[in-house]
Order: structure tokens, then sequence, then C-alpha cells
């Protein structure tokens, strides 16, 4: 089986993120960059497919050159080899933008599965993987917390709002999986050794045929107006507990109504 | 006016909250067409999406809408700004509505926001982004705007449209029905609302120390008539099940209330609940990071705190 893992390179959580005064994108100088963790569900569910099924897992991510810290990290936990595309061009690119890129990368490169994680944690838009399954024209299997698949056949189940849906296709397919659905493994030494040497290429949009005016920020189909950092909440009310602490958090919420 | 198209959300026949509160901000720019996908309208759900200011709906009955994942709505919706070019199309910003979002964007070639936390002139749409830190101000440039609003962005309203009911048959592509639900298992959730839609959330967090003690949780939840949150150092624990986390990798959370039991407030948890109107903390350590965005702070021992609150809800009801 040819699978297809997505990763993305986002601002460390930890740190301050910010976005860039010029252009209102990401600033990616401002804070480290680690792998988007929901992402390192859909590594490790991959490695695991290809452990119980045979076949190749690929690392494809779209990002600067910079994101090939995270690509090694995709390789040490196990994955096969990378695709980096990797252009000037794709400064700015919005949810669209991205998913036309990937999509043209995809269908240059081939697969019969491409898992991601079922969000960044940078954007959050959530809407990667639908995005795909709609570009590529293949089944939708997203928010999976489980996965089997038996030959050709491939089920899921979907969390919904009131507990799963049992989700089937045919591959190829797109999936995106939930955090908790498996436990990530931790690259080992020899995997971090073992990831130097593995195949890396990095494309440029003309190597994927990406049409140049349809990605970028000049190409943005949504854009960032104006932004500025929250204001402050004002300083609240904080009481020390004297045995009565319940007493005055409820006399708080009948002066806001709640009660 | 101009149309704008608002994707129903309803469970059972019932249309939820989350749909009244889209219909009463698309009636401020607009006039409001409800748009049902799938079997199972009924005549109350009719005059409630009319009492909230639908001048239309649009039903597409068919059961295929709902027997496939997503797509088929994203091709109904498709299909409608084709035929009456709206002026946007609103859907709520849950996992899905945001995936039919996505997916109708592509197909109509047009920008999606998503998670707005309101919604102004021009469809220009406010986000709250990197855990709260700053306020955006975002727009659609090319095509049809397509917008998912967080639920409990907006207070929901009535205010009477004429409710002008129109079928709508829609023929599904193949591709849409790649993905086939053949079983929709529902799990016990009893009488708490839904986490994302609850207009009241508590949350327990590390300080609750184990499964059994977030009964105490529950038991604010319940006096309040609040869904159950958990922070991910609780999740993670194993004290409670993972669809209930409210952070940056769980559920987005935005009530009028959220009550914060023994929880820090890391980045990771303020990233899911920082745009909740009211917030109230309890913790016994008097540094933990909550206590910044709380509007009022109770130092102390939840085990405590939380009982006696909940008594005097009681009480007081």
């Amino acid at each position: 089986m040819n699978i297809v893992v997505c990763v993305k390179q986002v601002p460390d959580t930890a740190t301050e993120r910010k976005l860039r005064s010029d252009d209102n994108t990401l600033d990616r100088d401002a804070a480290d960059g680690v792998v988007n963790e929901l992402d390192e569900y859909a590594v490790e569910e991959a490695l695991k497919l290809k452990e119980a099924h045979g076949g190749e897992v690929t690392v494809l991510t779209m990002g600067p050159a910079k994101a090939t810290e995270t690509i090694r990290k995709a390789l040490a936990m196990g994955a096969d080899k990378a695709v980096h595309l990797s252009d000037d061009a794709l400064h700015g690119s919005d949810a669209l933008s991205t998913s036309y890129a990937m999509a043209q990368v995809l269908k240059k490169i081939g697969f019969d599965l491409v898992i991601l994680g079922s969000e960044s944690t940078d954007a959050r838009t959530g809407v990667l993987a639908a995005m795909l399954a709609e570009r590529l024209g293949t089944a939708q299997l997203t928010l999976a917390n489980k996965v089997d698949v038996e030959g050709s056949s491939i089920k899921i189940q979907r969390i919904t709002d009131y507990g799963f849906d049992r989700v089937e296709a045919t591959l190829p397919a797109v999936v995106s999986v939930v955090e908790k659905i498996n436990e990530p493994r931790y690259p080992s030494f020899k995997g971090i050794m073992a990831a130097k040497k593995k195949p890396v290429e990095t494309l440029a949009i003309g190597d994927a045929s990406i049409d140049a005016a349809q990605v970028g920020l000049g190409a943005a189909w949504s854009e960032v107006v104006d932004f500025a950092a929250a204001p402050p909440r004002a300083a609240g009310t904080i009481v020390k507990d004297e045995g009565d602490g319940g007493v005055s958090a409820a006399d708080f919420l009948a002066s806001k109504k709640f009660i | 006016m101009s149309e704008i198209l608002v994707l129903v959300e309803q469970v059972e026949g019932e249309v939820k909250k989350v749909t009244l509160e889209l219909l009463t901000l698309a009636r401020s720019l607009g006039a409001p067409a409800a748009v049902w996908a799938g079997p199972g309208i009924t005549a109350e759900a009719k005059a409630r999406l009319a009492e909230y200011g639908a001048e239309k709906i649009y039903v597409a009955a068919g059961d295929d809408i709902v027997d496939h994942v997503v797509a088929p709505k994203a091709e109904l919706l498709a299909q409608l700004v084709a035929a009456k070019s709206p002026a946007a199309v609103l859907v709520a910003a849950t996992a899905e509505g945001k995936e039919v979002a996505g997916r109708l964007a592509v197909k109509t070639d047009s920008g999606v926001i998503t998670d707005a936390v309101g919604l102004g002139d021009g469809f220009v749409a406010d986000q709250s982004i990197f855990g709260g830190g700053i306020n955006v101000h975002s727009r659609v440039r090319r095509g049809t705007p397509i917008i998912a609003v967080r639920p409990n962005s907006t207070a929901p309203e009535a205010a009477a449209g004429a409710g002008a009911e129109e079928e709508v048959s829609v023929t599904l592509s193949d591709a849409a029905k790649a993905a086939r639900v053949v079983e929709r298992v529902k799990q016990e959730k009893g009488a708490r609302p839904e986490l994302t839609e609850a207009a009241i959330v508590v949350s327990g967090g590390r300080g609750v120390g184990s499964a059994e003690n977030f009964s105490v949780i529950e038991e604010l939840a319940d006096s309040l008539g609040a869904a159950v949150g958990a922070s991910r150092a609780a999740t993670d624990a194993g004290w409670y099940p993972h669809q209930f986390q409210v952070g940056q990798t769980g559920k987005t959370v935005s009530p009028q209330l959220y009550i914060a039991a023994g929880i820090s407030g890391a980045i990771q948890h303020r990233a899911g609940m920082q745009t909740a109107k009211t917030i109230v903390a309890i913790n016994k350590d008097p540094e933990a990071p909550i206590f910044e965005l709380a509007d009022y702070g109770v130092v102390g021992d939840l085990h405590q705190v939380v009982p006696q609150l909940t008594e005097e809800v009681k009480k007081r009801k």
C-alpha cells in the first residue's frame, strides 16, 4: 500500500506566536518550528498500517526550507521517504491554495491512502483533508478514531457529536485522524541516524504542474484585513477561600444572572 | 436584499441553537434562507426556522444526503449557490460544518473563513487566534463568502420571516457517494447539553485528582444545566473521555459562562476557551495563569469550593 502522510511545521504553542506586520501572515521566525502534534498521530497510523499490510510511507510537507526539520522527525519515526514542496511562490497561501498545491503533488506522486492530522495547531481550520478529498475526487474518511484496511476496502469510525459513524469506502481515500487514535512512537536513536540517509525529494511549483497564479498571498481567496493583540481581560475579583468560597462564587454568578 | 444561505444543524428533527444564532446573524446582513439537508423535516422545525427569520427554507430531503460523509451537503449548497447567487453562505463552525465549508469553497471557487466569532458589514469576520492572543479581521476576496461561525457568537433573537418552503432535488456525483455511512452509533450522553453549543461549561483539570472525583464537576454542571469539559491533563490521565477535552487539540468552546476547576490555564487549554464571555476559576494555586483570565476567582481546594457552590446553586434556584 502506498501511503502518503501529510505533515506540517507549526510554531510551537509554548512560544509567543505572531503575525507579520508587513503582510499579515504567520511570522515563522518569531517562534520555534515543531511538528504539528496532531500530525504525529497521522504518522503513527501510517506506520501501523504499513506494518500490518506492507507498502511504503511517504512524508509530504509544504513549507519553507526550515520545514526539513519536521520531515526528519517523521522519517526518524519510521517513514521511508519524503517529498518537500518548497517554493517562495507558495508564501501566504490560504487553505484553498494549499489544498490545490498539495493535490497537484499527490496526483504526481500517486497514493492509495493519504493520511492527515485532523487540524493544525496554528491555523486550526480543519478543512484541508476535506478539500483534498474534493480536489482528488476520492473518498473522504475524516475525523477517524479507528482505521481498518482490508485489501482495497477501508473502514473507519468517524467521531460525531452523538458518538461515531461507521464509514466504509474503497481505496484510494483521504483519511484524517483525531488525537488519541494511537500512541505516537518516539524516534529511536537508530531511527534518527537512519533518517539522515532517507531520500527527500524537494519540489518547486513547476515540478508538480502548480499554476503560480493559484498560489501565494496574491492568489489567496481570503485575507487578514488587520489584526491586533487581544486587549487584556479586565482584572477580575480573586478571593481566597475562607470556608465560604463556594457561597461567594454563587453570589458572583447571581450578580451576573446565571442563577 | 440578497439571500444568505444558512445550513441547518439539527438533531432528530430539532433545530439546534447554533442555527438560530446563524439566522439572527444572517438577518443583520441580508435575507436568511435556511437549507435543510436530509430527511426528517417537521412542521415544528419549519416554524422554528421561520420564527428566527428564515425567508425561505430550501429542503433537500433525500436519504443519500446524509448517507455519505460531508460531500453531498457541499454539492447541495454548491447547487444552491449557482442557482440563487446568495451574498454568502453561513455554516456552524463544528468539525463537520467546517468540512462542508471547505468542500463548498473548492466547488464554488470561493474563499472560506473558519471559526468566526463575529460578522460585520461586507462579511468581514472577527477571529480570535493563537490561543486568544490576537484578534483578527478577515474577509473573503474571491467568490461567495463562505463563513463558518462558532456557536454562541450571537444571541439568538426571534423575528419572523416568511419561511417559504422550496423543495430542492440534487443529483449526487459518484465522488460524493464514495464514503458510505453504514452505521450511526449513538453513545449515551444523558441530559447534558452538547459541549460546543452549551451556554455554560464546567471543566475539571488536574486538580480533580481522579476519575471518581469528576462527579463533583458533573454535579455542579447539572445544577447549572451546563456541559462538562476537561483539560488535557485530565483526559491524558484517563479521568474523563477525550471527546470532552477543551483546548487546542480538543474542542473549542465559547460559552456565556466557563467555570474552570483545578485547571492551571496553560496556553493549550486557553486556546479552547478564551472567548468565553465570563470566566470563573477555582484553583488552589494563587499563581495559576487561569486567574489572569478569570472574572471571578476562588483560591482554594476545589473539593471544598465546588460542592459548596453546587449546594448554593440548587438552593437559589
